[in-house]
């Protein structure tokens, strides 16, 4: 599928007419960026389960899902300014969209962090706080750094992508592929949780038995 | 805490020298950012030493809920950091020349508003990381990127009352500080218990 899409974007799809090549981009940023969104969404969703029930696995799903959307987030954040440089002619802009997502990783990374240094019995509890904090900040974010860049003078922000037929196949072509993608790392990255964390458990048994 | 603030807003003034006679747009900036910082240092007692010496024990045995504990908390940092600002400001006018006279009501509205909602988000955090080994260098990366529209509208409002604007300008970035305060109390009401949870 991954293949599939890779030959839609460079052969399939027509060069964009002002953009050029450049524009190709497209195909991997847009489906990355709402996977990303999807993911926080999952880890938000999944963190209020988890305060609800208590049940470790929808904690473990949060944990697992925050990673991937991550990983997508940077692909987002690294692909945008490639992007950008030659359309916009700057790296980077203050629009609402590019400084909400870079909030956004700022805040997942924080989650990852806040796991690493939180001791055992209160990790899920924190982190599940945190996971529901950060993403209904993520609207107040938007809507303030939107507001800020009203009164400030904006630099170039519309996009006026109308997209042709090919292109529109693409595009849906690689984010199918993309959300294949994110759910089969989804399941892997679980399954691997879930084997360390009963890893955890039987290492734990063990220690014990010798102590006694 | 105070001295620390009297630091950052002395060394921006080194930092910047005369610029800042010629671009006064930098103002408003450098006051909220001598009042996060410092605001922080407070943040990182306001649960450290309890949880050090068991006193949270004690707390969570009275008979109150951990919602009021959370209460408690976030108005004394809230006390603590309001004093903490009006001498920063006092500092801040002398250094700056600024004429804040006329506009004292606003802008008190505005630092009152701004700094209620960062306590609100810091004492969540600070509860959560003085848990945690490096409790320091925890709560400012949890504090910061979730305080950014705080920030953003602190930053926006003070500058626009400083100009002289009217208050309908401010407005905006007012309802935006309000509705951060709001929903950061309701998800503390809601959320705090879990945290204390041992």
């Amino acid at each position: 599928m991954m293949l599939l899409a890779l030959y839609a974007i460079f052969f399939y799809a027509p060069v964009e007419k002002t953009m050029g090549l450049v524009q190709k981009i497209f195909y991997i940023h847009v489906p990355a960026a709402f996977i990303a969104f999807l993911a926080f969404f999952i880890t938000f969703a999944a963190s209020i389960l988890y305060l609800v029930k208590k049940d470790n696995q929808w904690d473990l799903i949060a944990l697992c899902s925050a990673e991937i959307g991550i990983i997508f987030c940077t692909i987002v954040l690294v692909t945008g300014p490639i992007w950008a440089k030659p359309v916009w002619n700057v790296w980077w802009t203050w629009d609402p969209r590019l400084t909400t997502t870079l909030i956004l990783w700022f805040i997942y990374v924080a989650y990852l962090m806040l796991r690493g240094v939180v001791g055992e019995n209160k990790k899920a509890n924190f982190s599940a706080v945190f996971g529901i904090i950060g993403f209904v900040n993520v609207p107040l974010t938007f809507f303030a750094i939107r507001l800020w860049r009203t009164i400030h003078p904006v630099m170039i922000t519309s996009r006026g992508i109308n997209i042709s037929g090919p292109m529109k196949d693409t595009l849906a072509l690689t984010f199918s592929a993309f959300c294949l993608l994110f759910i089969f790392l989804l399941l892997t990255r679980m399954r691997l949780e879930k084997m360390k964390r009963a890893t955890e458990t039987v290492i734990a048994m063990f220690e014990e038995r010798h102590h006694f | 805490m105070c001295l620390f603030s009297f630091l950052v807003v002395i060394i921006f003034s080194f930092a910047f020298g005369t610029d800042l006679q010629v671009y006064n747009g930098m103002v408003p900036g450098i006051l909220w950012v001598a009042f996060i910082f410092s605001g922080l240092l407070g943040l990182n007692r306001s649960f450290g030493t309890e949880r050090d010496k068991g006193t949270l024990s004690g707390l969570l045995l009275c008979p109150v809920a951990p919602w009021e504990i959370f209460l408690a908390k976030m108005i004394g940092t809230l006390i603590f950091t309001t004093i903490m600002e009006i001498f920063t400001f006092l500092v801040f006018i002398i250094l700056y020349n600024q004429n804040v006279l006329p506009f004292l009501v606003p802008l008190s509205l505005v630092i009152f508003l701004g700094t209620l909602g960062f306590s609100i988000v810091g004492t969540i955090f600070s509860a959560m990381s003085s848990a945690t080994k490096a409790r320091d260098v925890i709560l400012s990366i949890l504090v910061f990127p979730i305080s950014v529209p705080v920030i953003i509208a602190s930053v926006k409002a003070t500058g626009l009352i400083l100009e002289g604007r009217s208050i309908q300008t401010v407005y905006a970035w007012l309802k935006i500080l309000v509705a951060f305060d709001m929903v950061f109390l309701l998800l503390a009401y809601l959320t705090f218990s879990h945290i204390m949870e041992e």
